[in-house]
């Protein structure tokens, strides 16, 4: 066991690209291989992980846990620091799930041009890109992975994408990498203000608060952040970039790009932000809160206006990250763990919407919801799978989506001491008024789509089949998982609630309430 | 206190959270293998609703029985030790093993347990106090209630828990809670669900979704039946959403036609818009009463006035329009004539028997908060009463101008339910439940009654096929008119006794609510009108049907309900059934049965709690008043135990009134009359609607239904998805992603005015690199095009490593 204490989550980080290492040596034909090795790097890399999560001291999911602490760039301090608590695992464990699971689906779906090879390389970076930044202890290693995911992503959206991908995956690149500037420069900022020591963020969070970094100070650097951060997520009014990726996108990178892409951002600003700068957090957090509610109608609306059946999933990932920023505004433990409930549940959710989106569109060629129609006649195991999605997605009690919701409504009633009140309640306010419009969205979207009788377009097309293997083997999994978190979400908030109580308490501390 | 502790509950009531999960069990059995059963699909929920029922049943036997040696423990200890209060409550914590006595005794001891406190302590532990000492005396206790004797004996409901759920290292449960109310409700939702089931097996026969539809009475049932079980708020909501999605689905189930998944639609919507009030109220409630759910605990808290007056006042008008959307209450009612679009069964089990009233049952439920948050003791008038008795007359109102058979009862269902709403509001608290009781029975028995008419004619219109019933369907017509003797309040039917209740409990706390008296006779009044024309068109009168065999496909939708239930015998879908044209004819034993059952509680349910005041005074007690006795709750977290609380005034009974009863009955009779002079007799200014403008604006009024529709459907729905949601669409893409695209386009031409003005001006050497390097890139990306992306997304990752140490060294 000692080898999984040491080196279990670095093994799980590099095994992808081991993997990609291994699919150069084959040539570019070899279909099968490049299937079978991909699968099998994503594989080994969640076996990894399992062994850790199987170590790892779930009574203790406060405390950083698998740390491991090497040399890495001496000039500057910069270590490869790792390590997972309670906050980092339940993100893992979806990420480690979802890419396999992507791999599968593609089995028979690689978008035009084709090229599995190069596909299922970019997967594999994208793999340990996002499983790095969910392990990262130091600010630079984190940026690093946090950047690795760019590129991939990019040409994914380039290469694989439908008919606009050329300005999608350069706004979405440039977009990005805006905010990643900024962010890098506030990381910078950090690393002088505490005296050029450490970019370990344990460290870097004790030395802001010995040190007594002033407040104004704070809020600039936090600044910096949010704007990484945040388009990350992405918040209103940053978001632009995400319709077109996320329409423009091959269901595989729409589904990675939802499902775990955008938690980057949120967990950003758990994992980062706050600890580092909590009265920078406390200055900005009635701004975010701002925004959060009014992307939550702001997304909603822009549903109801959608004529795509992909770009109106898109747009709700706008309104359903208001709700996980919202959370993390009130700095509170209810927040914050609905925050994170949140993220795994829209991970799980949008991600399957994504799937669904994917399967129709190959089957129907346009998403064009006005020509759908009668799912539930010509495919009804597929309209059975996008009402339970949509019914998750609208935060049907009982169904993950409703823990992400509901946690993070209540938690504005009271947001944490030192923060305004009555301007929170009117925040939950509005957030629960946008429960109706979710529902509203969705549901209409479903009876518009699966409702009603099939076109006679598509009345007799042989192209338009029920769920296929690959398609089962790769959603049964969240779709029970779905259920499962919706009807038992203990099995995640047990978990994060150590970390989570630890950052809402530091930060209780540190801004003097 | 005393009682409990010598006191077992019988095994039904310890464990009936099985029968929710055995209806769940149902759910999942019959989508997963009904497909495979055929036609016998409905037995998986049959057999599994009948042994609920069969649960039910003993686990109120064994409830009556707890209640009974409950109070004989208790008139037994007070004989034997007078005040030994302190003893016995340790004991209690001794015998009370099986749900959790280490927590409790921890609340005991610990200062500030907010906690998870049991419900089935002697009453919650909060700041400090103990139990013992808070836990309010019997003998203080009992001059403040007048009444019955034994009424102030505490009956502890019976709870379990599991933990759900944590939060800052506190574990939030879920868990069952069943006091008097929930069992009522057991018996209640199983025997509707199972007659409901058994009436399907006839009615949907040859369905299309013939699984799915069982499949969502058995899900329904679970929640329902979770729902009444509810330990906490937050399980309250989920029940809540839950049924309110099989609602939904049944709603839909025909969803092929557009007009049936709108109206799905909008009893979701309309839902979720009261939703709002239910998420804000339950949470405003979560963090006054000290960060819990516990549903016993929050009333407990309200009782004993250890809550703020204004957050009670906010969570009860956040719940309130919670129950309007979900039971139907005025401005919010407008879904629950159109949910008629479902198949009938389901109009009877869901919107009428059982899920419209979970909005009563939640206002019951959390009564501490209502009582106290809205004074109800000590006004004259408050928002929930208000509520309630505008939708008794708004909903009675709109009955007479439908003219579809289901329609008019949707109508009545709204006003029903009204006068629950109305009794809650004026303190009338075990009126609106037993009013809850016998409505579901009678009002379930005209819907299915309505059905078994519509199975006959093939449509619900009232004025264009039917008419004459009575003479084909002579056994229909017979448990119709029992129902609808019920519901006007016929002496001795079971609405006589519970309406009556309910006018006399408007008069109770001291005549302060005397105008909701005035407005239930009215509404008894208007009843019985809307009642008397319903009768008339459906079974008196010529036969007007008969028109369909020629068209029997053509849908003869008019405006408002363009729904019918033709596809549902559509000779497709209904090959079995297609020998039913031609003369209407009595239907089937599956049918018949469960009208016979419904009609028969229609008379006799009145009787459980008939009672022993009054002109009635030789009811013997044993007998009298038993629905109170059993099923009304006795206990800190109800207010009739609560010491007089800030509202200053005390729960109360309504004693038997013979001035009243009589009063509303010569009401009644008055409505039967003048309908019966207007429809049988043809007397009357009829026409009057062509002649008299006054009349004739009136009339349009009801008829487009006080114009709601028009402002939910057509402003504000239509406004949110049509200009608004577009304006919203207009700003993302020409605002916010102008100034994106701006950026963009001014970053490029002052990248090509650098180039063009400063660098190739003047630092000529660098244009050399540039060059190169933009070639390079332009050549990298058409090869990359090409399909050589995998080397190029090596290089650039590692690229990006280099560029990122690079980077760092720089710095």
């Amino acid at each position: 066991m000692d080898f999984i204490q040491d080196w279990g989550l670095t093994a799980m980080v590099f095994a992808p690209l081991a993997g990609v290492a291994l699919m150069m040596l084959f040539p570019k034909d070899a279909d099968e291989t490049h299937k079978l090795v991909a699968m099998g790097a994503s594989l080994v890399s969640a076996a990894f992980g399992i062994a850790v999560f199987a170590d790892f001291d779930f009574d203790n999911t406060g405390t950083l846990q698998f740390v491991k602490s090497t040399g890495w760039i001496d000039v500057i301090n910069a270590r490869y620091d790792i390590g997972i608590d309670g906050l980092s695992v339940p993100l893992i464990a979806l990420t480690l799930l979802i890419t396999p699971l992507v791999i599968i689906y593609s089995w028979n779906h690689f978008p035009e041009p084709h090229n599995p090879k190069a596909f299922l390389a970019l997967i594999l970076v994208l793999h340990t890109g996002m499983l790095g930044t969910f392990v990262a202890q130091d600010l630079i290693l984190f940026f690093v992975f946090f950047e690795v995911v760019l590129l991939p992503m990019y040409f994914m959206i380039g290469v694989w994408g439908g008919p606009e991908r050329q300005y999608a995956s350069i706004k979405f690149f440039l977009y990005t990498l805006f905010g990643s500037a900024l962010m890098i420069l506030s990381f910078l900022a950090l690393f002088f203000l505490t005296g050029g020591e450490t970019f370990n963020m344990v460290e870097l969070a004790n030395q802001v608060q010995s040190m007594d970094i002033a407040r104004g100070t704070q809020i600039l650097v936090f600044g910096g952040m949010f704007m990484g951060f945040g388009i990350k997520v992405p918040m209103f009014p940053f978001h632009t970039w995400l319709p077109d990726a996320h329409t423009q996108a091959p269901t595989q990178g729409s589904v990675i790009l939802a499902a775990v892409l955008l938690k980057l951002g949120t967990y950003g600003f758990i994992r980062v932000a706050l600890p580092i700068l909590p009265e920078g957090a406390e200055a900005w957090a009635p701004w975010i809160g701002l925004l959060a509610v009014i992307g939550i109608i702001y997304g909603a609306l822009g549903c109801l206006a959608q004529t795509d059946m992909k770009r109106l999933i898109a747009f709700s990932s706008v309104a359903h990250m208001g709700y996980v920023m919202l959370g993390i505004a009130t700095l509170t433990d209810f927040g914050l763990n609905a925050a994170v409930f949140g993220m795994v549940a829209h991970g799980l959710i949008t991600g399957m919407l994504f799937f669904v989106a994917g399967s129709l569109k190959e089957r129907y060629h346009t998403l064009e919801i006005k020509r759908l129609g009668g799912l539930l006649l010509s495919a009804p195991r597929m309209g059975w799978i996008l009402g339970l999605c949509t019914m998750a997605s609208l935060g049907l009690p009982g169904l993950a989506g409703f823990w992400g919701e509901f946690p993070a409504i209540l938690a504005a009633y009271q947001p944490k001491e030192g923060l305004p009140v009555e301007l929170f309640r009117g925040y939950m306010v509005v957030a629960a008024i946008g429960t109706v419009l979710a529902a509203g969205y969705l549901l209409w979207l479903y009876q518009r789509t699966a409702f009603g009788t099939v076109s006679e377009e598509f009345e007799d097309d042989e192209n338009i089949t029920d769920v296929q293997m690959p398609e089962w083997i790769a959603w049964t999994p969240l779709l029970i998982l779905i259920l499962v978190l919706g009807v038992y979400p203990n099995l995640i908030f047990k978990i994060t609630d150590g970390s989570i109580v630890n950052v809402a308490q530091s930060i209780a501390a540190a801004t003097g309430n | 206190m005393f009682a409990a502790e010598t006191v077992e509950a019988g095994f039904f009531l310890e464990h009936a959270y099985l029968i929710p999960l055995i209806m769940a069990a149902s759910f999942g059995l019959t989508l997963a293998i009904g497909k495979r059963l055929g036609k016998h699909a409905s037995w998986i929920g049959i057999a599994s609703i009948g042994a609920c029922f069969l649960f039910a049943i003993v686990a109120n036997v064994q409830w009556a029985d707890y209640v009974h040696d409950t109070e004989h423990a208790a008139e037994a200890k007070s004989d034997t030790d007078d005040h030994g209060s302190e003893d016995t409550s340790d004991d209690g914590h001794g015998d009370e093993d099986e749900s959790n006595s280490e927590d409790e005794s921890h609340g005991d001891d610990e200062e500030h347990s907010i906690g998870p406190v049991l419900p089935d302590d002697v009453g919650p532990t909060v700041d400090g106090e103990t139990a013992a000492a808070r836990a309010p005396p019997v003998e203080a206790a009992a001059p403040a209630v007048p009444a019955a004797e034994g009424e102030e004996i505490e009956i502890v409901p019976i709870t379990k828990t599991w933990t759900w759920w944590t939060n800052g290292t506190v574990e939030f449960e879920a868990g069952m809670l069943l006091d008097g109310m929930a069992v009522m409700m057991l018996f209640v939702v199983t025997l509707i669900s199972l007659l409901v089931h058994i009436f399907s097996t006839d009615y949907v026969a040859g369905d299309r979704r013939y699984t799915h539809y069982f499949a969502f009475l058995s899900l329904f049932s679970a929640s329902m039946l979770g729902f009444v079980m509810a330990q906490n708020t937050l399980q309250l909501i989920t029940m809540w959403e839950l049924v309110g999605v099989c609602s939904f689905a049944l709603i839909g189930h025909w969803w092929e036609e557009k007009p049936n998944s709108d109206a799905a639609l909008k009893a979701f919507l309309t839902n979720r818009v009261g939703d709002v009030g239910l998420l804000v109220g339950m949470i405003t409630l979560f963090f006054a009463a000290g960060q819990t759910f516990d549903i016993i605990e929050i009333n407990t808290l309200a009782n004993e006035g250890a809550i703020t007056h204004t957050a009670l006042v906010v969570a009860s008008c956040c719940l309130i329009a919670a129950v309007m959307s979900k039971s139907g209450q005025f401005m919010l009612h407008t879904w629950l004539p159109d949910a008629m679009a479902g198949p009938t069964p389901v109009s009877a089990l869901i919107h009428a028997a059982t899920m419209v009233v979970a909005g009563v049952f939640m206002v019951a439920r959390m009564y501490g908060v209502f009582w106290n948050g809205l004074v109800i003791g000590g006004s004259s008038i408050n928002f929930l009463a208000v509520v309630g008795g505008v939708t008794v007359l708004g909903g009675a109102g709109l009955a007479f101008v439908q003219s579809d058979i289901k329609k008019v009862l949707a109508y009545s269902t709204i006003s029903q339910l009204g006068y629950m709403v109305m009794a809650l509001g004026v303190g009338a608290w075990t009126a609106a439940l037993f009013h809850l009781f016998t409505h579901a029975f009678f009002k379930a028995g005209l819907f299915l009654g309505a059905g078994s008419v519509a199975h006959s004619v093939h449509s619900f219109d009232m004025k264009k096929d039917m008419g004459g019933m009575k003479q084909f369907m002579p056994k229909t017509y017979v448990t119709f008119m029992i129902c609808t003797g019920a519901l006007i309040g016929i002496f001795p039917l079971a609405g006589f006794w519970s309406k009556d209740e309910i006018l006399a409990g408007a008069d109770q706390l001291g005549s302060g609510y005397s105008a909701f008296m005035v407005v239930g006779t009215l509404g008894a009044f208007m009843t019985a009108a809307y009642m008397t024309r319903l009768i008339y068109l459906t079974f008196f009168g010529e036969f007007r049907g008969g028109h369909h065999e020629a068209d029997a496909v053509v849908s003869h939708g008019e405006e408002d309900h363009p729904v019918d239930e033709d596809h549902a015998a559509d000779p497709l879908d209904h090959a079995d059934h297609s020998d039913h044209h031609g003369e209407p004819h009595e239907s089937g034993p599956r049918i018949l049965i469960p009208l016979y059952i419904l009609a028969t509680l229609a008379v006799v349910a009145g009787f459980t709690n008939i009672p022993d005041s009054g002109v009635l005074s030789w009811v013997p007690e044993g007998l009298a008043l038993q629905f109170e006795h059993l099923f009304e709750p006795r206990g800190g977290y109800f207010p009739s135990l609560s010491e007089v609380g800030p509202t200053g005034v005390t729960f109360a009974h309504p004693k038997f009134d013979i001035a009243i009863a009589i009063g509303s009955s010569l009401v009644g009779f008055a409505g039967i009359g003048l309908a019966y002079a207007w429809y049988f007799k043809g007397m009357g200014p009829h026409g009057i609607t062509e002649r008299s403008k006054i009349a004739k604006a009136g009339h349009t009024f009801l008829v487009e239904k006080y114009y709601l529709d028009h402002l939910y459907t057509g402003i504000i729905a239509g406004g949110v998805k049509g200009p608004i949601a577009k304006a919203v669409n207009w700003f993302n893409k020409k605002g916010l992603d102008g100034i994106v695209d701006g950026a963009g386009k001014s970053a490029v031409v002052g990248g090509k005015f650098v180039y063009n003005t400063l660098d190739q001006k003047i630092v000529d050497r660098a244009v050399d690199g540039s060059g190169l390097a933009a070639e390079g890139g332009g050549q990298a990306f058409r090869q990359m095009q090409t399909g050589k992306v995998q080397q190029y997304a090596a290089i650039l990752f590692i690229a990006s490593v280099v560029l990122a140490g690079t980077f760092i060294i720089v710095i």
